[in-house]
C-alpha cells in the first residue's frame, strides 16, 4: 500500500517534469521574439497591466505595418505575480527557453533589479519602461531605461513646492515598506532644504496600512505649507481621505506612484487641488499622444496612465534600435539602443545620456474636477 | 524508505555525489531547469527544517522567513559589504571566493541559530496558537529592523551580491538538511521531539527534557533556514526586506502541510513539486494562481495528512515502540 502511495507520488513528479522537458522552444526565423515580465497579478498587478498593454498596443501596432526587418514580432509576455525570486526565474525563461533578442520590463525597480544581472551575464538588451531606481542601469551596458529615475523625481517635486507653490515648510510622509518612496523623500528633503526650505514633520507608514491618523494628527500640528506623500496610488488615495477628514487643507504632492485612475476612484474628492509628477500628460495636444489616447481608449475603455505609455514607448524604442542595427545580434542591438538620441515617443523626447538613462522633463499635473490637469513641465 | 533509515550516511554520501555530478555537468544543462533546481533545493531544505519544528516537535512556528532573513543578511553583508570596506576581501581569487562565501554562509546560519534560541525560549512558556503569534511577531520584528537600518540598506534591500550559490551549494544543503532532521529523529535522543508533541506530560513523566527538545529543535531548524536563506540571497544577487514578510512564512508552512506534518520524505517532494509545478502552470498565465490554489485546496481536501500521509511518522514510532527512552 505505502510502496504504491510511494509510486504514485513520484510518477506525478515525474509527468510534471517530463512535460515541462517536452515543451522545447524550436527555432523560428520568421519572427523575432522580444521577452516581457510584468506584474500580470500580485499587489502592483495595476501598474504591470498597464503597461503590459501599451506594450501589446505597441507591438501589434508594429505588426500590422509589416514587422520590422521584413519579420513579424512575437512578444513573449510572462507574469511575476510581483513575487521575490519569480522575475529571475521569468528572465532565465526568456532568455534560455524562449530565446528571446531583448527583454522588456519592469515598472517595479526591485523586480527590475532582480532580472538585471541575469540579462547583463548573458549579454541580452533589457529596457525597463518605468523603473526609476538609479541602481538599475548601473548592472552593465545591457540595461537601459525610457524614463527619468528617483533622484530627478524628487528634486523637481521640491522645486515645484518652493518655487511654483511658495512652500517655506514642508512634511514628508514616506512609505518605509517601498524603496521607491524612500528614495523620492530622501532626495525631496536634500534639495528643498538647498533650496532654503525646511521640512517641519517626517512620518512614515507601511504598504498595506489603513489607518494614517496618528501620523497625520502630527503633521497637522507641525504646520507645514505642503504636504510630500511619495506613496502609490492606494495608500495615497487613503492618506488623502484621511487628511481632509482631519481637516488638514495644504496641498498633497506625489510623484508618479500616484498616477492610476483608482486614485481617483478611492480618493474622490479628497485629492482635488493635489499634485503630483508624472511622465507624461493626457492633455499634451500633440498628435502622437491624443492618437495613442484614443486608441488606448478604445481597446481598453480607460485612459492610458503613464506606466501604459512608458511600455508603449518602451517597445517602440526596442523596434526602432533593431531597425537601426539591421539585425538582432546582441551587441549590435546594445549599440543600438545606446546610440538613441531624440526619439519621439508619447512620453517626451528620449534620448539616452552615458549612464543609459533618459534625460527627459517631467510634467507636474495639478487633480481638478477628478481629472489630472497639467499643470508645468519641469525640465532635468 | 526503511532503506534509507538504515543506510542513511550511505544516502548522504549519494545524495553529495549526485550534487557533485550535477555541478560536473551544469555547463551543460539548461540554466532555466538549473535555476529551477536550485530553488527547488533551497525550498526543500527550508521545508524540512520548518518540519523539524512544526511536524517533528509539535510547536508552530511562522517565523521561518525571519531566521531566513537573518541568515540572508549575514553572510550578504560578509561577501557584499566587508569587501567594500576591506580591500583584502575585495582581492579574493574565485576559488577563495567560494571559501569565504562557505564561511559566510555558516555564519549566517548561526546568526540565525541564536536567533533561534531566542525565540526558543519563550516556547517553553507557551504553546499553540500563542507561540505561533510569538513567532509571527519575530519575523516582523527582523523585518522591520531590516527595514529601518541604512546600513543594510533598509527597504532598498541589498542589490549587487556577488552570485556565488552553485547547484551543488543548493543541493548539498538539501542533502545535509534531509540528513539531519531525518536522522535526528531516528536517534535516541531526537526521539525526545517525537515524543514532546504526542505527549508533553507523559514525556516529562519519564525524563525527558521537553525544554531542551522544543530550543534544540528551534536552533536547528533556524540554523538550516539561515544557510538556505544565505544561497538564496546569492542566487538573486538582491535582497530586500518585504521578501521575508509573513506571506513567505506561510508559503514554507504550507510546503510542510502539504507533504504531511512530520514526514520528511512527503516534504520533500511537496517542496519540489510545488517549486517545479508552479513553473509548469506558467502557460496558464491569469489563471495560474488561481489553478495553483484551487489545486492546493483539493488536495487538502482529498489528501488531508500529506502526500506521504503517516508513512514517515510510522516508522518513527514503530522504532520508538523498540527502544523506549
Amino acid at each position: 500500500m505505502n510502496l504504491k502511495k510511494l509510486l504514485f507520488s513520484v510518477v506525478v513528479a515525474a509527468s510534471l517534469i517530463v512535460t515541462g522537458c517536452a515543451k522545447k522552444s524550436e527555432a523560428d526565423s520568421t519572427v523575432i521574439k522580444i521577452g516581457q515580465f510584468a506584474s500580470l497579478t500580485g499587489n502592483i498587478a495595476s501598474f504591470g497591466q498597464s503597461s503590459n498593454n501599451g506594450t501589446v498596443m505597441a507591438i501589434e501596432e508594429i505588426n500590422a505595418a509589416g514587422g520590422v526587418l521584413g519579420k513579424q514580432i512575437e512578444l513573449i509576455t510572462e507574469d511575476d505575480r510581483s513575487t521575490a525570486g519569480e522575475p529571475a526565474n521569468v528572465v532565465t525563461k526568456l532568455i534560455h527557453r524562449d530565446q528571446v533578442v531583448a527583454v522588456l520590463g519592469q515598472v517595479a525597480s526591485s523586480m527590475s533589479l532582480e532580472a538585471a544581472p541575469i540579462c547583463q551575464t548573458e549579454g541580452i538588451p533589457m529596457i525597463t519602461p518605468a523603473s526609476t531606481n538609479p541602481e538599475v542601469t548601473e548592472k552593465g551596458d545591457f540595461i537601459f531605461r525610457i524614463c527619468f529615475i528617483d533622484p530627478f523625481q524628487g528634486q523637481v517635486m521640491a522645486k515645484f513646492s518652493k518655487q511654483n507653490l511658495g512652500a517655506s515648510k514642508a512634511a514628508i510622509l514616506t512609505d518605509v515598506k517601498q524603496d521607491y518612496s524612500v528614495g523620492l523623500s530622501n532626495f525631496f528633503k536634500q534639495t528643498f532644504v538647498e533650496l532654503g526650505g525646511e521640512i517641519v514633520a517626517e512620518q512614515s507608514f507601511s504598504s498595506g496600512d489603513k489607518d494614517f491618523k496618528a501620523q497625520l494628527t502630527t503633521i497637522r500640528a507641525a504646520e507645514p505649507d505642503v504636504i510630500f506623500v511619495p506613496a502609490y496610488y492606494n495608500e495615497a488615495a487613503l492618506i488623502a481621505l484621511q487628511a481632509r477628514q482631519l481637516g488638514i487643507e495644504q496641498p498633497l504632492t506625489g510623484g508618479d506612484g500616484w498616477d492610476s485612475p483608482l486614485l481617483f476612484e478611492i480618493a474622490g474628492d479628497a485629492v482635488e487641488g493635489c499634485y503630483f509628477s508624472n511622465h507624461y500628460s493626457q492633455q499634451d495636444q500633440s498628435p502622437a499622444v491624443q492618437e495613442f489616447i484614443n486608441k488606448y481608449q478604445e481597446k481598453h475603455d480607460s485612459v492610458p496612465d503613464a506606466m501604459a505609455a512608458l511600455g508603449y514607448d518602451s517597445a517602440y524604442v526596442l523596434v526602432d534600435a533593431i531597425k537601426r542595427a539591421g539585425t538582432t545580434d546582441p551587441e549590435a542591438l546594445r549599440d543600438a539602443i545606446a546610440a538613441t538620441a531624440g526619439f519621439k515617443g508619447v512620453t517626451g523626447t528620449i534620448t539616452l545620456d552615458e549612464n543609459r538613462n533618459a534625460s527627459k522633463p517631467a510634467v507636474v499635473l495639478k487633480i481638478e474636477g477628478g481629472k489630472a490637469v497639467f499643470n508645468t513641465t519641469v525640465e532635468p | 524508505m526503511a532503506w534509507f533509515s538504515r543506510h542513511s550516511r550511505l544516502a548522504l554520501g549519494m545524495g553529495l555525489l549526485v550534487a557533485g555530478l550535477l555541478q560536473m555537468f551544469s555547463g551543460y544543462l539548461d540554466p532555466y531547469y538549473m535555476r529551477i533546481l536550485q530553488i527547488s533545493a533551497i525550498n526543500v531544505a527550508l521545508a524540512v527544517s520548518l518540519n523539524l519544528v512544526n511536524g517533528y516537535t509539535g510547536q508552530f512556528s511562522l517565523g521561518h522567513a525571519g531566521f531566513m532573513a537573518v541568515g540572508s543578511y549575514t553572510a550578504a553583508g560578509l561577501t557584499k559589504l566587508l569587501p567594500e570596506a576591506v580591500p583584502f576581501f575585495a582581492e579574493l581569487q574565485p576559488a577563495s571566493q567560494q571559501i569565504w562565501f562557505l564561511i559566510a554562509t555558516l555564519l549566517g546560519g548561526c546568526a540565525a541559530a541564536v536567533c533561534g534560541f531566542v525565540v526558543g525560549i519563550p516556547s517553553l512558556r507557551l504553546r499553540g496558537d500563542y507561540l505561533a503569534i510569538v513567532t509571527l511577531g519575530f519575523g516582523e520584528i527582523i523585518r522591520v529592523i531590516l527595514q529601518s537600518n541604512d546600513t543594510l540598506g533598509g527597504a532598498r534591500g541589498l542589490n549587487g551580491i556577488p552570485r556565488l550559490t552553485t547547484p551543488f551549494a543548493c543541493v548539498a544543503l538539501a542533502v545535509i538538511s534531509i540528513y539531519i532532521c531525518g536522522t535526528l529523529v531516528q536517534s535516541t535522543y531526537g526521539l525526545g521531539f517525537l515524543a514532546t508533541r504526542d505527549d508533553e506530560i507523559a514525556a516529562e513523566s519519564v525524563g525527558v527534557n521537553t525544554t531542551r527538545c522544543k530550543v534544540n529543535a528551534f536552533v536547528v531548524g533556524a540554523f538550516l533556514a539561515g544557510l538556505a536563506g544565505s544561497l538564496n540571497a546569492h542566487l538573486l544577487t538582491t535582497i530586500n526586506p518585504s521578501h521575508f514578510g509573513f506571506l513567505k512564512s506561510v508559503e514554507i508552512v504550507v510546503l510542510v502541510i502539504l507533504g504531511g506534518m512530520g514526514s520528511t520524505y512527503g516534504v520533500v517532494i511537496a517542496a519540489v513539486v510545488m517549486t517545479v509545478g508552479l513553473e509548469q502552470l506558467r502557460a496558464l498565465n491569469d489563471w495560474r494562481m488561481v489553478i495553483y490554489s484551487l489545486m492546493i485546496i483539493l488536495f487538502m481536501l482529498v489528501r488531508p495528512q500529506g502526500v506521504m500521509g503517516t508513512l514517515g511518522v510510522d516508522k518513527a514510532r514503530a522504532k520508538t515502540k523498540r527502544k523506549p527512552v
